[in-house]
């Protein structure tokens, strides 16, 4: 470079970006960094039986980790209910994963034309064309104590007394979970696995690899980010989830998002905020921990 | 040996005999069949009949790493989440060779591709030139028989083809072990092949040595892909004639008349484009003391002639 351009503003920043960016930053501004901020400054505030008392304390900090250093008398509930909310999370976690991966896998690999492929990915969104409630409440008449799943088993001599353990159990809510939550982690696996160069499992064949070992050395690998990203919208819809984890748990099984629930509705919106705040904090502490395992901005 | 897609031929009884130690083209135009004989020499695809022999053995019932060839693929296709070293270490690591062992053997394969420096590279680090050459090692890791190489050169730039070109003809020279590289293009087959194998519909339409192939095409397809060739119909019959053997001799001398349409100097002498009788494209390459002596214009009408050993009478198709 033998001459710059010439500077037409020698004098400040250039407005035009500016401008450019603002409409996006207002949007963000509004809808994503207040609200965050007001939940952080309510998380601070105190509260009585009938109103909201503006202070800075850390009244709702302290309550909800009440007797939790005190680990002699067993987990506090605030321990006790995370607990749960993460073994819930990571067991719908661990079926959502596999079964979208094998969804992923059976469509990209194995399903030869391209036509097909689409078809039936669509066939795999069609579920979502009807609201989430509707789709979880639809499995209640299935696995109810008179329900069509009792009356098969009993009719066809497998069982004897109508199961219990069918619907509000554990079970239920996972059941539920995996049924609406699958394909958030089946499209971005699906991205990742189309994305695979054909080439490369002959090549892995031409080296010797078995189908396993292509799946474990080439693929996963190469899936990964779409996993992290799968993970990530399963971890956080699960985390903060009470609608499904009350109707599907029978109202019977504890989580952070019905805590936060319950203390809303007695209009504790301090209390609420604080395990809010938590919260997010948890979640972005886990994502963090994955985003550092994989770099999924490469794959965006 | 055979193979059909459904009702499709692609390759037609296909009888090949490749010495050990031969750089061996398959040469031809795009669904000509020649990658589907290469996939099929390698097991990535079965063929419908016929036997596939290497050094005497029937290898067609083995899984491609038991066959004794190893395939490099067209754009290499290189693990892009491996570094260099475990990409040439991978078909070693799926035998189960312990970590120290196979990376020992990798550098001694990146050794002898000179990229060593760049063991720890990912693919996606390395330039077309260098990315080929970790593939070469990847396939050379086995200590394969047989090499098979799909289209290597088509993914460099013409620069960079021509020197990788000299140094796979140098690495099959210096291992001593059978190349077939497939290819469409007939300058690299004449460039690197001891054998030349022109395929044209599922069919070998002719094999030999390059000069062979270049010099004495059989047939119509053979002289005008090869190229250098006028492809002429004379009352015998049809014949080729090099460019460089194509006299322009005054209107009415020689076997064909023709009229040029254009003089183009190329460097080392000029390429004079002929428009035959019936609207036939010809070329004649003239020397620039010829062409000095007896200068040409586009519209001038001449007649072509040969010496009697530079012609070549071609098969009918």
């Amino acid at each position: 470079m033998s001459s710059s351009p010439p500077d037409r503003r020698p004098m400040g920043r250039p407005v035009a970006p500016l401008l450019q960016a603002a409409p996006l930053a207002l949007v963000l501004l509004l809808f994503f960094v207040f609200p965050l901020l007001a939940t952080a400054v309510v998380s601070l505030w105190n509260y009585t039986e009938y109103s909201l008392v503006p202070d800075v304390t850390q009244r709702n900090y302290v309550e909800m980790f009440e007797g939790c250093s005190n680990l002699g008398e067993g987990l506090c509930t605030t321990f006790r209910t995370y607990l749960s909310t993460l073994r819930l999370c990571a067991m719908v976690w661990a079926f959502t994963t596999l079964f979208g991966f094998a969804i992923s896998y059976f469509l990209a690999f194995h399903i030869r034309s391209d036509t097909m492929r689409m078809a039936l990915f669509l066939v795999c969104t069609a579920p979502f064309l009807t609201s989430n409630v509707i789709r979880m409440i639809s499995w209640l008449p299935l696995l109810g104590r008179e329900g069509v799943v009792n009356q098969f088993l009993i009719s066809t001599g497998v069982v004897d007394q109508p199961q219990d353990w069918l619907l509000f159990s554990d079970f239920s809510v996972v059941l539920a979970f995996v049924h609406l939550y699958t394909l958030f982690v089946t499209v971005p696996v699906f991205n990742s696995m189309m994305r695979i160069d054909r080439r490369l499992l002959e090549a892995a064949q031409d080296a010797g690899a078995s189908g396993w070992q292509t799946l474990w050395h080439v693929v996963i690998p190469l899936t990964k980010p779409g996993l992290v990203i799968g993970s990530i919208f399963v971890i956080v819809l699960v985390m903060g989830d009470f609608v499904t984890i009350g109707v599907m748990g029978g109202q019977q099984i504890a989580s952070i998002g019905k805590v936060i629930q319950v203390q809303m509705s007695y209009l504790q919106f301090p209390a609420a905020a604080a395990q809010a705040v938590v919260l997010l904090g948890l979640v972005l502490l886990v994502i963090a921990v994955m985003t550092r395992l994989i770099d999924i901005r490469r794959e965006l | 040996m055979t193979k059909r897609f459904g009702g499709a031929v692609a390759v037609d009884a296909l009888d090949l005999k490749i010495p050990a130690g031969t750089y061996c083209c398959l040469l031809g135009p795009s669904g000509c069949g020649k990658t589907t004989s290469l996939r099929m020499l390698a097991g990535h695809e079965r063929q419908s009949s016929g036997d596939i022999l290497l050094n005497n053995s029937e290898i067609s019932g083995l899984p491609p790493a038991r066959r004794g060839t190893a395939m490099m693929f067209q754009s290499y296709a290189l693990f892009p989440h491996l570094t260099c070293l475990d990409n040439v270490a991978f078909s070693l690591r799926m035998r189960g060779v312990l970590k120290a062992e196979r990376h020992a053997k990798a550098r001694e394969m990146l050794r002898l591709v000179e990229l060593e420096a760049l063991a720890d590279r990912l693919p996606a680090q390395l330039s077309g030139g260098q990315q080929q050459r970790v593939a070469l090692a990847r396939a050379l890791v086995t200590n394969p028989a047989a090499l098979l190489l799909d289209e290597p050169l088509s993914a460099l730039d013409p620069f960079l083809r021509g020197r990788v070109r000299a140094e796979l003809k140098r690495f099959q020279r210096e291992l001593g072990i059978t190349f077939v590289h497939v290819t469409h293009s007939q300058d690299e087959a004449l460039a690197l092949a001891d054998l030349v194998v022109l395929m044209k519909d599922g069919r070998i339409e002719q094999q030999g040595t390059p000069f062979e192939v270049f010099d004495a095409p059989r047939t119509a397809f053979a002289a005008r892909f090869m190229g250098g060739h006028n492809v002429i119909r004379l009352p015998e019959g049809l014949i080729a004639v090099r460019t460089d053997r194509t006299r322009l001799l005054p209107p009415g001398a020689g076997a064909v008349p023709a009229t040029i349409r254009d003089v183009e100097y190329t460097g080392t002498g000029y390429a004079v484009t002929l428009i035959g009788p019936g609207r036939e494209e010809w070329t004649a390459l003239v020397d620039e003391a010829a062409l000095r002596a007896r200068p040409l214009e586009s519209g001038q009408a001449v007649g072509l002639g040969w010496d009697r050993e530079d012609l070549r009478p071609l098969a009918e198709d």
